[in-house]
């Protein structure tokens, strides 16, 4: 499989779920587990560029396949990618533990999506829990993303 | 000083490395760590036979599977974080249960194993043959005794605690009008997104303990430690990186899993990570919310309150960890902002076979509201009175503060309200809420609501300008999400003259901070905040003086501003703050921004040693704040929904909030805090409930089937602040962490109730609840 751009090879357990592999075997952290059944979100990452949970999939079937997780959108030394701006521009974030599903679940919605209508974003950000923001900033966020996109 | 920053929309500083998936959580630190599981009761009610562990110690990877007796603290009840003389049957859990379980989910053997699949592979082959005994679960079953949650214990009654204030009894019955209510309110959970975790170190060489732990409360976690493991304190350093929420149950002294890791860690020459599933946090984790009220007022013909007599029994969960502080909480906060000139409030908190509870967002406050505007809506309507008009003529006026309740608040003190304008809060809710909308089955609903905010007993922040001319400031509470960095940044910017982007925050690390109580009850801000007021306060005193002695100025002529110490009114004459540092450590140093700055300066000849008696090297200070008492917050919320009559959706057409927490550091800051309240407050107040059986098992212990909102139930919410200054500290400022929950069950309740025409008398709401009570109420 591929991460971020790079080869990887298959975890030896094939029990080993997706989610935990990025996290434990590759060391990117940044794709978080809120739940585990498939509900929360914080475990978004794109799967052929399209949003998928991550633990709800073993690592060995992300063989073949491009996974990007948050670590891939911009590297440390490069300005934040447009919908991490917008997130930090609009205060959609608070304790940060949602926050890379969310990005990741927008990112995949406004390539659907370049211009939503706030019925599409309700939509696009519909299967992601956030406890902490209420979601107002999340949505403005979202808005101020296809914003910068477009730009 | 100037105030560039405090009060400003400044951007966050912690949102950078969270946005690039670098933010480190508990979880995140693996460093070679074993990996654990804990084996939970799945009774609510059991004696525990045996307990069969050799097969699971057995399986190859695992490393050790604990039981109670192989603890040395094995059979030392966990202590009771805050005891009451009134707790009079206070009992604790151990950390594992060996005879009796008495909930769901509590702890009985702990597996520690090379990863966290065998951990659970290990815990599956656990035997442990229990007896069920007959369980308690709701809060009436417990008053009623019929069975003992724990044996030594009658009645079921931890602590039973009774105020007066005034003579209800013949307020009551000289009233011209009295009125009865039963109200109930149901547990909930807090359910933070990142569920908990501990990760520790122990270092034979360094001799020194090193936990991380997604606490609220670092430094009493380490106090702990500290204790039980024999150890100084300064041996032991806690850590709480980025905590994924918090809401309150994250603080907690202790879980069995605060003790077994450090301990397994150091029995096992290891680190020892524990990380809790999304399952058992939600047996595991303190719960809170369930309580049950009688209530009785007398009033008269215009509607004001002229008795209150509120008796509530507490549903304590199995055990009292915490305390009473939640229905002291609640018995404090009923009143609310309005004048009950009669109170008398008696409360039991009682034993169930459920989870603990502690404070959750909120903490006894929800339903302390409920109770006082149930009751104001059940007068207006007896008076057939507009119910804004009845809250209007029962609300505490602005010349009235400082205002005695004459009740006991949870610091020990009376509940005072030091200043407020409740009035005008309800009068802006009103103004921002607007005509009501057109349709059928639309209802408002408004309340306002006091709360105590900024306990102490106190924090402290430590500041120190480098050599580079940046700023590190440190304090010992944790953030959970509330912008901590950005804020503290913004006072110790305004003292310093410095950019908010030059302070450097470390918060909940008692690596750089010792001292200090927790991130709860809305405090952080009032104590936390001040003490870096105070800190960074002396840090420029003690810039002043240092530059004055090179400058050959009064050190009362010099100002901070620019990150330079200069001379008020000419700006071009001073030194900047990077070279102060230099300057006030006599021997200097070799390297560093400020260095070459400084060594243009030459000392002025002064007879004694450098350091002057009483003078410390270095530029920095550590400052504290201890409150006098709590800083009273309030505001008031007002909304229209509607109910669809037959499928009884609930849709929240308009929510307005006007919010007084005194002058605000950050508008963006406390924006969030209130939005995200209110979405707590709505998923408490229509969607989550805890499904327990009557055998005691949480039906719905998953995010499938406890409903928590998603955006599509959340509308957007209108915000307008009054800032009424504390005059309790320097800064003015209150706490703004749980307002937004507090109201919403009563507003949902009060406006569900008009746009139906069914009375609402219990929280949680559902499309279900609402259905079967317009079932009744046709039969
Ligand atoms: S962790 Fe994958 S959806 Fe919650
Ligand atoms: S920011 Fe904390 S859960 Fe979304």
């Amino acid at each position: 499989m591929k991460v971020n751009g790079v080869a990887q090879p298959a975890p030896a357990d094939p029990r080993r779920l997706l989610s935990d592999h990025l996290r434990h075997d590759l060391g990117l952290t940044g794709t978080h587990v809120g739940c585990e059944h498939g509900v929360c979100g914080c475990c978004t990452v794109l799967f052929d560029g399209a949003p998928v949970r991550s633990c709800l999939m073993l690592a060995v079937q992300a063989e073949g396949h491009d996974v990007t997780t948050i670590e891939g959108l911009a590297a440390s030394d490069e300005p934040l990618h447009p919908v991490q701006q917008a997130f930090h521009e609009c205060h959609g974030l608070q304790c940060g533990f949602c926050t890379p599903g969310f990005v990741m679940s927008v990112v995949g919605l406004l390539h659907e999506h370049p211009d939503p209508t706030p019925e599409q974003v309700d939509e696009g950000i519909s299967g992601n829990l956030c406890r902490c923001t209420g979601y107002a900033s999340i949505r403005r966020a979202v808005r101020r993303a296809a914003e910068l996109t477009q730009k | 000083m100037t105030t560039r920053w405090f009060g400003a929309k400044v951007q966050r500083v912690e949102d950078d490395r969270l946005l690039r998936g670098n933010g480190h959580f508990t979880d995140d630190i693996d460093d070679g760590a074993l990996e654990s599981v804990l084996v939970r009761s799945p009774f609510a009610h059991a004696r525990i036979n045996s307990i069969d562990v050799s097969a699971a110690r057995a399986l190859p990877g695992v490393s050790a599977v604990y039981l109670a007796a192989d603890l040395p603290f094995g059979q030392t009840d966990l202590p009771i974080l805050i005891p009451h003389p009134n707790l009079t049957h206070g009992r604790t859990q151990r950390c594992l249960a060996s005879d009796v379980v008495r909930y769901v989910g509590e702890a009985v053997a702990f597996v520690v194993a090379e990863n966290r699949y065998i951990a659970e592979d290990a815990a599956d082959l656990v035997e442990v043959d229990y007896e069920p005994l007959p369980v308690v679960i709701t809060p009436e079953a417990s008053a009623a005794a019929e069975h003992l949650v724990h044996d030594d214990v009658p009645g079921n009654v931890a602590a039973e605690m009774i105020q007066d204030v005034g003579d209800v009894q013949s307020a009551l019955a000289a009233a011209p009008h009295r009125k009865r209510l039963h109200l109930r309110f149901e547990r909930g959970a807090a359910s933070p997104m990142e569920a908990r975790a501990v990760w520790a170190r122990w270092s034979e060489p360094e001799h020194r303990l090193t936990v991380y732990d997604s606490t609220q409360s670092p430094t009493s976690i380490r106090g702990g430690l500290a204790v039980l493991f024999r150890l100084p304190e300064s041996d032991v350093d806690v850590i709480a990186p980025d905590v994924g929420g918090g809401f309150g149950p994250k603080i907690m002294l202790f879980y069995p899993d605060e003790l077994l890791v450090p301990f397994a860690a150091m029995r096992l020459g290891r680190p020892v990570k524990w990380t809790e599933d999304r399952q058992e946090h939600f047996t595991a984790v303190n719960q809170e919310r369930g309580q049950v009220h009688e209530v009785e007022v007398g009033f008269d013909g215009d509607g004001r309150v002229l008795a209150l007599d509120d008796d509530f029994i507490h549903d304590a969960g199995a055990y009292t960890p915490y305390g009473i502080i939640l229905p002291i909480i609640t018995a404090a906060q009923v009143p609310g902002p309005y004048r009950v000139p009669n109170y008398r409030v008696r409360f039991r908190d009682v034993y169930t076979n459920a989870t603990p509870t502690s404070p959750y967002r909120g903490a006894g406050r929800p339903h302390a509201c409920f109770a006082m505007e149930r009751t104001l809506d059940a007068i207006a309507a007896e008076l057939a009175l507009d119910r804004i008009e009845v809250r209007r003529r029962n609300l505490i006026q602005s010349d009235q503060f400082p205002y005695e309740v004459g009740v006991a608040w949870q610091d020990g003190n009376r509940v005072i309200y030091d200043s407020g304008n409740y009035p005008a809060l309800v009068e802006r809710a009103l103004q921002m809420l607007g005509p009501r909308p057109d349709g059928d089955h639309i209802g408002m609903g408004l309340s306002p609501y006091v709360e105590g905010t900024g306990v102490g007993p106190y924090e402290g922040a430590h500041v120190q300008v480098l050599v580079s001319g940046k700023v590190i400031a440190a304090t010992g509470i944790p953030s959970q999400g509330q912008a901590h960095a950005t804020a503290w940044a913004q006072i110790v910017a305004d003292r310093l003259g410095v950019d908010v982007g030059d302070v450097e925050v470390t918060s909940g690390d008692t690596r750089k901070f010792q001292w200090g109580v927790g991130t709860f009850a809305s405090r952080g801000a009032v104590t936390a905040g001040n003490a870096m007021a105070v800190a960074a306060g002396m840090v420029a005193e003690k810039a002043k003086h240092v530059a004055a002695d090179f400058l050959e100025v009064d050190p009362a002529d010099l100002e901070l501003a620019g990150g330079a110490v200069r001379v008020k009114g000419s700006p071009d004459r001073g030194i900047p703050l990077a070279a102060v540092a230099v300057l006030a450590n006599p021997m200097r140093y070799a390297f560093g921004g400020g260095t070459e700055a400084a060594t243009q300066f030459t000392a002025r000849p002064r007879p004694g040693p450098p350091l002057l008696e009483g003078q410390e090297p270095g530029l920095e200070a550590t400052g504290y704040f201890s409150p006098v008492g709590s800083a009273w917050a309030a505001g008031c919320h007002a909304a229209y929904v509607r109910v669809d009559p037959k499928t009884f959706r609930l849709e929240i057409l308009k929510y307005v909030v006007v919010h007084d927490c005194g002058r605000l550091i950050n508008p963006l800051v406390v924006e969030g805090q209130i939005e995200g309240g209110v979405a707590q407050g709505i998923g408490g107040a229509f969607y989550e409930r805890l499904a327990y059986d009557a055998d005691g098992q949480l039906r719905n212990a998953s995010f499938m089937e406890f409903l928590m909102p998603y955006a599509t139930e959340i509308p957007e919410i209108e915000i307008d602040h009054i800032e009424t200054p504390s005059p309790l500290n320097p800064l003015g400022i209150k706490g703004a962490g749980e307002a937004g929950v507090i109201p919403v069950g009563a507003v949902i309740a009060s406006a569900v109730e008009e746009a139906l025409g069914i009375p609402i008398t219990e929280m949680p709401l559902s499309p279900l609840k609402l259905y079967e009570l317009s079932q009744a109420q046709t039969s």
